[in-house]
This record gives C-alpha cells, structure tokens and sequence, in this order.
C-alpha cells in the first residue's frame, strides 16, 4: 500500500512536469501561428525614384523577403482624360515607384530599425512607411507574454524537479535495504537496481499515458479549440504521435536519469 | 592442504581510535570447520564482515578464495560473494518478498533455471522445517523461523565456504540441532568450508574442528 502511494506520486510529480512542457508547447505554437498571422498581413510600403531589384535589396537586409511593385495603371486611368497621351506619358515617367515589401518574419522592433537604416542607404529610395507605431506594441505584448510563461515554466519545472528528487530519496531508503542484501550475495549492480528501473520505466510511461488522456479530453471537450479559433489561430493542441513520444522520451530520460543517481549514490552499509 | 582464508596482521576498525581486531593472523583450511567464540562485542562479526569484504582491513593481508580482498575490484569481490553463504546475526531477509523468493535469491543471482531453483528451494524449506511457510513474509515469522530461513538461503547455492554469524542464537534444541545437522552435512558431503560463530560448541558434532577465541581484540586457536 505504501508502496502505491510512493508510485502515485513519482507518476503525479512526472505528469505535472509533463503537463508544463506541453503547455509551454502550445503557448509557443499560438505566439508562432499569430505571429505567421501577423507576418501575413504585415508589409511595408517604400516609394523610390528608380526601379528596385529584389536580390540587390535583399543583400542589403537579410530579412527581405519579396517586394511587389504597385502599379500606377489605376491612378493614370483616373486622370486620363484629363491629360494628353502625351503628357500622361510624361507624368507616367516622372512618377516615383511605389512598392509593398514582404519580410521573411515578423520583425522586432530592433530589426525594423536596422531595416529601415539600410534601406536609407539606398540614394533612390525617397520614403518608408513601416507602420511601426501600431507594430510595436502587438509585438511588445507578445514578448512580454512569453517571457511571463517561460518564468512560470520555469519555476514549475524546479518545483516539480524538486519534488521528483524527494520522491526518489524515498525510494532510495526503501530499496536500499534490499539492493544491499542482494550486493551482499554478490548480485551485480545492474541487478541489484533492476526493481528501480523497472519502477521508474513503468512510471514514467504512465505519466505520458496521462497526459496523453488528458488532452484526448479536452480535445473532445473543445473549449481551448474554439477560443482559439476566434483569435484565427489554428494548431494542434496535442499531436498524439509527435507530442506523445516526445513526452514519453523526456519522462522516460527523466526518471532513468534519476534512478542512475539513485543506484550511483548507493553506498553499502558497514 | 589448500587454504580458503589466509589472514596475515589483519587489523580491523571502524574508526582511528577504536581497534577492533588487532593484527590476527590464522587460517582456515578448504574443507574444514571452524568454530570462533569471544564475549559480546569482542569483534566476532565485524570479523565475519572483513571475510566476505564488507569491511577494509586497516593494516594486514586478507586472502579469501584465493583473491587479496584490499585490492578487489568490486566485480570481482561480486564474483566471489556468489560463492559464500552467509547467516548474519540480524539474518537480513528481504521484507518485500516471500520466505520462497528469500531462500531463492543466491540462485537467482546465479542465473539459474526457475524450475531447478524452486525445486532446491523446496529441499531447503523442508529441511529447516519451514516447508508450510513458504508463501509468508519475513515479519509472518518468528525470529526462530526467520534464522532458519537465513540458513536455508545460506545453504541455496552450495557454496564452497558458509559464514555463520550465531546460526543458533534464538533457537530451542531441538532446531539447534537441525542447523548443527545441516551445517555438517554440507561439510561432509560437500566439502563445504564452515566458519561458525558462536556461544556454544555443540557437543553432538561428530567431526574435526577449529577453534578461534577473540579476547581483547586478539585472535587465538584453542586446542
Ligand atoms: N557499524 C559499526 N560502527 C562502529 N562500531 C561498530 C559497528 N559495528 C560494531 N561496532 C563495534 O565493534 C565492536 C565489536 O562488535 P561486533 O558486532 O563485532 O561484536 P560481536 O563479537 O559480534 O558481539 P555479539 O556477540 O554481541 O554479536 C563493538 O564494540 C561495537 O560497538
Ligand atoms: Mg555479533
């Protein structure tokens, strides 16, 4: 009995941890996908006195990613008949060049900075609108937002880790009287510590099993999917082969690790 | 005649300022039977403990089946555990298993067949008259039986040398007898080396023997 409980809260500690990951995951997945969104809808528009070319603005600034000229056509067709073909040929020339730029992310603050510098460089380039005034405080919100999960994540998995380490020197006082029998019947280590990894195997393989049910439930459940879809952001809240080998393979390296610790630190009593 | 233990100045302590054993020199032929007696707390079990390398020797040679125990790697000392039998004093059972799997263990970690094992197993419990008790766990049992089920798990792998701490301690005559039985049938019939510690020299025992007292931390033969 006393021995469930010790296996319940190795599981119960292991599932907390895993938990975490995952959540840290999922939070990472929505910042990608709405930054992607961002990204999506983002360009910056710059007027130049002659044609641009791609590969010699991207050698300027790696973070280009396309530009696309917009056309004139329209706004000559509105004052076409006003003008002679002559002169509209004549306005047509003079015109400035406008273009849309595509970067390849979404770009911080820094990197708009540094764009718009190298861009001045660029004698023909007359003017940059790169709205950053409302991209800066999207942008801010989300780095703070992350930086808000990663402490959390990461005073969880210390706490958790802490707790896992206690758990296991419990284990070490109740397996240690057996493994030092054994050792005095000249059981190698290996066998002596046997029963350890075996626990720690099966334990950690239910803690992935656990998480793995509970995201079945709340996938089923898809309240966390709808709000999400709301906010246009699309992602998979628990791949069920990815995340759950990924799951499985730190749990597993987790509570091995541990258990060597354990079997190492052994010390066989005079 | 071969020897199984050689010790030569053999000096034991667990601290500096305590010695326990002072520079012992004796030896125990393959074969033969050997009884050590001494008072309480003379030094009979941290010696048994020096022989199967439980404890460093602080001065002094100790040779146990032909290997230098100071210098042992801990897998050859492994080796060399899985060829003695030992009784402790507390008898060390396994809590967490059944008298069965207790008496078993020395066959287990020798890596023997399940069937073989349980059969020997079988042999055991009946001739320390535990058979019934199979399926029960250490603390089911008296501290009687709990001594028989020591010496039976002693006895599991017939090995070449047995080292008894106080086999007969908390038993009546009766089982005293059974173990003193015990002990020198393996000895005969086995050739099995025998080291027993101990308060009594049973006056039954039919065959040769050695005897070391320790008094004062100083190892003697008695004639
Ligand atoms: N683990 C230990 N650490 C420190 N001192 C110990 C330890 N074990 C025994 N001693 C000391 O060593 C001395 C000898 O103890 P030992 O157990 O060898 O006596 P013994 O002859 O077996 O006695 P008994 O007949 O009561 O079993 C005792 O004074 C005891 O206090
Ligand atoms: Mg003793």
């Amino acid at each position: 009995m006393k021995s469930l409980r010790n296996h319940f809260s190795l599981i119960l500690a292991l599932f907390a941890v895993l938990l975490s990951i995952q959540v840290f995951n999922i939070i990472e997945r929505t910042i990608a996908a709405y930054e992607k969104n961002l990204q999506d809808n983002y360009s910056i528009v710059i007027v130049s006195k002659t044609a641009l070319d791609l590969k010699f603005l991207k050698r300027s600034d790696t973070i280009i990613a396309d530009i696309t000229e917009i056309s004139p056509a329209k706004v000559l067709e509105k004052v076409k008949k006003d003008f002679k073909q002559k002169n509209l040929d004549q306005i047509r020339s003079s015109l400035p060049k406008f273009y849309t730029m595509k970067l390849t992310k979404y770009p911080s603050s820094f990197e708009l900075s540094d764009l718009e510098r190298s861009l001045r460089k660029i004698s023909s380039i007359t003017k940059i609108e790169d709205f950053s005034k409302s991209h800066d405080s999207v942008h801010k919100l989300l780095t703070l937002f992350k930086s808000v999960i990663s402490f959390l994540g990461f005073i969880i998995v210390a706490v958790t880790a802490l707790l896992i380490l206690k758990e296991m020197r419990l284990w070490q006082f109740q397996h240690q009287e057996r493994m030092n029998i054994m050792a005095l019947f000249g059981a190698p280590i290996w066998l002596r510590s046997a029963v350890l990894f075996r626990l720690a195997i099966v334990d950690a393989i239910l803690a992935s099993i656990l998480v793995l049910v509970t995201f079945f439930i709340i996938d089923k459940n898809g309240t966390i999917e709808t709000e999400l879809d709301l906010l246009n952001i699309n992602i998979t809240l628990f791949n069920y082969v990815n995340d759950f080998f990924f799951l499985l393979g730190v749990s597993l390296a987790t509570s091995i690790i541990l258990a060597t610790f354990i079997v190492l630190g052994h010390k066989e009593e005079v | 005649m071969d020897k199984v233990i050689v010790a030569k100045d053999l000096t034991l302590a667990y601290n500096e300022d305590e010695v326990i054993i002072k520079e012992a020199s004796f030896s125990v032929d393959s074969g033969s039977f050997v009884f050590i007696t001494g008072a309480s707390g003379s030094g009979k079990s941290t010696l048994l403990k020096s022989l199967y390398g439980a404890l460093d020797s602080k001065s002094g040679s100790l040779i146990v089946g032909g290997v230098e125990l100071d210098k042992i790697s801990s897998k050859k000392l492994d080796f060399l555990r899985r060829h003695i039998g030992i009784v402790f004093q507390d008898y060390k059972l396994v809590k967490e298993w059944t008298i069965e799997k207790n008496v078993m263990l020395p066959l287990i970690i020798s890596g023997y067949a399940k069937d073989v094992s349980g059969m020997q197993v079988q042999k055991l419990l009946s001739h320390v008259k535990l058979n019934h008790q199979a399926g029960k766990y250490p603390l089911e049992l008296s501290g009687g039986e709990q001594q028989r089920v020591a010496m039976a798990r002693a006895l599991a792998h017939n090995p070449i040398l047995i080292l008894a701490d106080e086999p007969t301690g908390n038993l009546d005559d009766y089982s005293s007898q059974v173990i003193w039985n015990l002990l020198e049938g393996a000895n005969n019939q086995l050739k099995t080396t025998i080291v027993v510690v101990t308060h009594h020299i049973p006056e039954s025992l039919t065959i040769k023997y050695k005897h070391y007292h320790i008094e004062y931390g100083v190892v003697y033969e008695v004639s």
